[in-house]
């Protein structure tokens, strides 16, 4: 078998990644099941929150590439 | 250096070869074409072309090329003489070629200059400082003549390398962004000119449709992100979400040259870099007193948390960079392997019944995926635009 340690980067990164916008999803329903009425406000923290936990798992990936 | 040595070992095994193979180099035609690389087909669909293809026709491009050594050259694609579905030319004009679709440079000097034709090309892997990279060759009077990579911009940060040629032509993603932006700018005015014209009236056609989503961004994002200085910043972030979202959109249009824009790294790194300079040049003194000396914290913590902050002034455009290149890549390439499962079912032609099956799978997969694609192109857009917005904002914010 032959590859890289570069390849078990990549997941473990993803794990993180899924981790944490699993948390602020689950979470965001919680709140939003609480207070329906603020729907809105809680759906744009949550993705920007999400695209900020995405952003930490690129930056693993790109380390990897260029490492 | 490595490339003057393994052009020798190349002509020396083309030569070796003379006697098998008559006036090709040893280069397979595509009928007898190696095992189905669902990697490379994908590869090759994603990166930017110097041809436009709508369904089975092509489109010449202008090419705009400058290598030192030789100078400018303007020319269409149209010299190299495209035929096939693989975008491989056969003819080479001034020492450049077209493969795959790409133009590429014969690095060898002693390659003869206007045009001539070349037979065929030749794909490999070669090692360079212990990473590997593709290589190609050309075939010309039976010699293999090694190929640059084709021309990049990320300064060989891609294992690309750094190239003796520069591109600058309008290729398959200029085109499509010339024909966006053209779009956008006729929809947008017609809109304006709606707006100045129908006062105090309902708004009709594609009005009422570009409203709505005005009124979004300017209220969800632009106001709750920027605060009371929103309207500085509208234009900006407007531009971001609608052009973003259009080359989205675009490059998911089926048979229509798809153009990957928003999936290219140049693309995104420039839409970066405007909202890194945005930021930056109207961040005030708060702005710049949370980043170097963040007030209201104990020192010990400042001399851990300043080198972070500042960090953090050029992690954000490359987060925004990267995370709208890769999202949209990895849509592409998912939905690419997808269709290629026809071609592993079918075990390339070997097998109906599984090539049937595959078929029957891949669109309907690729049916859910192209689903999911498009709320990924509404989303990105967003985001690209939510976050450049709340930097802006951080930028800006008077002290609280």
């Amino acid at each position: 078998m032959t590859g890289t340690i570069i390849t078990i980067g990549f997941g473990l990164a993803v794990i993180g990644a899924g981790i944490g916008v699993g948390y602020i999803g689950g979470k965001a329903m919680d709140a939003i099941a609480r207070q329906p009425e603020a729907v809105g406000d809680i759906r744009a923290n949550m993705l920007i929150m999400a695209a900020l936990i995405e952003g930490v798992a690129l930056i693993a990936i790109i380390l990897g590439y260029i490492s | 250096m490595f490339s003057v040595f393994a052009q020798h070992d190349d002509h020396n095994h083309a030569e070796a070869n003379d006697s098998g193979h008559e006036e090709n180099c040893g280069i397979e035609h595509h009928e007898v074409a190696d095992a189905y690389n669902p990697g490379g087909v994908a590869f090759h669909h994603i990166s930017d072309q110097n041809i436009f293809t709508i369904g089975p026709w092509y489109f010449n491009l202008p090419c705009i090329l400058y290598a030192p050594e030789h100078g400018w050259s303007f020319f269409s694609s149209k010299k190299f003489h495209v035929h096939g579905t693989h975008g491989d030319g056969t003819l080479a004009f001034d020492g450049y070629v077209i493969h795959s679709g790409v133009v590429m440079r014969v690095i060898d000097a002693s390659f003869p200059m206007g045009e001539v034709e070349v037979a065929g090309f030749k794909e490999g892997i070669e090692v360079v400082d212990g990473t590997e990279i593709n290589s190609y060759s050309v075939c010309y009077n039976n010699e293999l003549y090694k190929l640059d990579q084709e021309s990049a911009v990320d300064g060989g940060l891609f294992k690309r390398g750094i190239t003796s040629f520069y591109d600058f032509s309008i290729t398959k993603n200029v085109l499509a962004m010339f024909i966006v932006a053209l779009l956008l700018g006729w929809m947008f005015l017609s809109i304006a000119k709606s707006y100045r014209t129908r006062v105090g009236m309902a708004p009709k056609g594609i009005q009422s449709f570009i409203e709505p989503i005005h009124n979004f961004i300017r209220d969800d994002v632009a106001k709750a992100m920027i605060g009371p200085k929103y309207e500085r910043y509208m234009p900006f972030i407007m531009s971001l979400f609608f052009f973003i979202l259009a080359l989205n959109l675009v490059g998911q249009i089926p048979f229509f040259g798809n153009p990957n824009v928003t999936g290219s790294l140049a693309f995104t790194i420039v839409l970066a870099v405007f909202t890194f300079v945005v930021t930056n040049l109207h961040g005030n003194a708060n702005y710049w007193k949370h980043v170097f000396w963040m007030p209201g914290i104990p020192w010990p913590v400042k001399i851990i948390l300043t080198p972070v902050e500042v960090m953090g002034v050029f992690l954000k455009p490359v987060t925004l960079t990267v995370r709208l290149f890769a999202n949209i890549t990895a849509g592409h390439i998912v939905l690419l392997s997808f269709i290629g499962l026809t071609f592993i079912f079918g075990d390339m032609g070997q097998s109906v019944g599984g090539g049937v099956l595959g078929a029957v799978v891949g669109v309907l997969l690729g049916i859910f995926m192209s689903g999911i694609e498009l709320l990924v192109a509404l989303l990105q857009a967003f985001i690209f635009a939510i976050l450049s917005a709340s930097y802006i904002g951080a930028a800006v914010a008077d002290d609280h």
